[in-house]
């Protein structure tokens, strides 16, 4: 029963993920396609608690927590590099 | 049934609520007009899916193997706290670089305030610039 339920939830996240490829491709600007995958990030991270029940173990776990600090980052630096062009700002002098 | 089934029942529960939630949000992001909407499905229902999930990972892992995984929780707390900060970084960045808003949009509240304080601080550096000026001429004379 907690099976079925777990493979039903997992086949429910990949749908999710191949949406959000389908706005990646498709997303008529920058900021879309940044969303998007934001929301691939989130989905993997649950995806991967799934599975991590399902193959009874519990080495997944720490995966959860680097796949969430990559996705904030990237998703950080993308919008810094929207919006003002540069990644690491640099003060100017005087 | 005893207690450690129906925890681990619930968990799987949650997991599996959490997946629709998931999939309800992609569909508000494949279907709704412009980025700013699509923001409210990729932030808000997204968090509370993937909230749903890492809860009924944490209970069904306590329930089936007496273990509190701190790992978990700490998974938890990260995403509660960074997916919204992350949500609004981007909207801002796409309004900043001029994302068009929905032809269906009525009212546009924050452009009028984000002029009137893009001429508050040209007028600043305007001031700036004279005195930097000012301090110009009068420093050569001082040495001399």
């Amino acid at each position: 029963m907690i099976k079925i339920m777990l493979g039903i939830a997992l086949t429910l996240f990949s749908v999710a993920i191949a949406i959000s490829l389908y706005r990646i491709i498709k997303g008529p600007s920058i900021p879309d396609r940044v969303i998007a995958m934001d929301m691939i990030g989130v989905n993997l991270i649950s995806g991967i608690a799934a599975v991590s029940i399902l193959l009874k173990t519990k080495a997944y776990l720490e995966v959860i927590l680097i796949l969430g600090i990559l996705a904030f980052i990237s998703t950080i630096s993308l919008s810094r590099f929207i919006e003002r062009g540069v990644i690491i700002e640099r003060k100017r002098s005087g | 049934m005893n207690v450690n089934a129906v925890g681990e029942f619930v968990g799987a529960a949650l997991i599996l609520i959490g997946s629709v939630i998931s999939v309800i949000s992609a569909i508000g992001i494949i279907r709704f007009p412009d980025v700013y909407t699509r923001a409210h499905a990729a932030t808000k229902s997204s968090t509370l899916a993937v909230l749903l999930t890492l809860v009924g990972t944490f209970l069904y892992i306590w329930f089936s193997d007496a273990f509190i995984s701190v790992r978990v929780i700490l998974g938890i707390l990260f995403v509660f706290i960074t997916a919204p900060v992350s949500g609004h970084l981007i909207i801002r960045a796409a309004y900043r670089s001029n994302v068009k808003l929905a032809d269906s949009t009525i009212e546009d509240e924050l452009k009028p305030v984000l002029q009137e304080k893009g001429r508050e601080d040209k007028d600043e550096e305007a001031q700036e610039v004279v005195q930097e000026q000012k301090q110009g001429q009068e420093q050569p004379q001082g040495s001399v």
